[in-house]
């Protein structure tokens, strides 16, 4: 099971601040795990936009090559803004 | 020390902390702190109230790893960083850094290193209120090139 977190716009514009999603192999990779996520509906679509989308893997900023494994935490976020 | 809180926070208590500290006999010669204020303006638009939202955990996290990084490059004692969430009005406390060191120049240069990373890597969002209603703050160009001209090589 892999945990999917949503902050700020992207949380907003989701509905929703997280969710389970049963692992399968192909969701090692970052861009296919965004991309069903994407396929839900058309404001998922929006939200999930790549270009300036940030990524944590298990709470920490990884690049969207970064190899997925049953259990992780994956976090979509725009740019931060605190400070 | 690292907090992430709803509360404000007394300055001058953490000045007390700060030079309190029992990690340098010797004492400290020179102390910066900063401190982040709300405004009550942004893109000429009259903000009346601020919400913060954040990353439970990985701010912690990433506060942390910055704090440990900064007391690698920099001969300082362990910073203190404060950051508010929740709801704020223009005025209000947002952010603390405070650091100690023997002379000016660590200190000046860690303290600018740790906002400066903070608001490039630590999970916090901001939302505005408005005229018109509530916005996402935007990131601004300008705080990653003022995050970037403190990369490392190694």
């Amino acid at each position: 099971m892999l945990s999917i977190v949503f902050f700020a716009q992207t949380r907003e514009i989701i509905g929703q601040g997280e969710f389970s999603l049963p692992f399968k192999p192909e969701f090692s990779s970052l861009e296919a795990i965004r991309s069903h996520l994407a396929s839900t509906n058309d404001k998922w679509d929006l939200a999930l936009t790549r270009e300036k989308l940030i990524i944590a893997v298990n709470q920490e900023m990884s690049p969207w090559d970064t190899e997925i494994k049953d259990g992780d935490e994956v976090a979509f976020f725009p740019p931060v803004t605190g400070g | 020390m690292i907090k992430v809180q709803t509360e404000d926070f007394d300055i001058g208590a953490l000045y007390q902390q700060i030079i309190a500290s029992e990690n340098n006999p010797l004492g400290y010669g020179a102390v910066i702190t900063f401190v982040g204020k709300v405004r009550d303006f942004n893109q000429e638009q009259t903000v009346s109230a601020l919400s913060l939202e954040h990353y439970p955990g990985m701010t912690e996290k990433v506060l942390n790893e910055i704090s440990q990084q900064a007391m690698q490059r920099w001969p300082i004692a362990q910073p203190i960083i404060i950051h508010r969430v929740g709801d704020l009005q223009p005025g209000d406390q947002i952010v603390y850094i405070g650091v100690a060191s023997a002379h000016r120049k660590a200190a000046f240069e860690a303290c600018e290193f740790l906002i400066d990373y903070l608001k490039t890597k630590a999970p916090f969002w901001k939302k505005e209120k408005a005229d018109d209603g509530y916005h996402w703050v935007d990131a601004r160009e300008s705080d990653q090139e003022a995050a970037s001209k403190w990369a490392t090589n190694d």
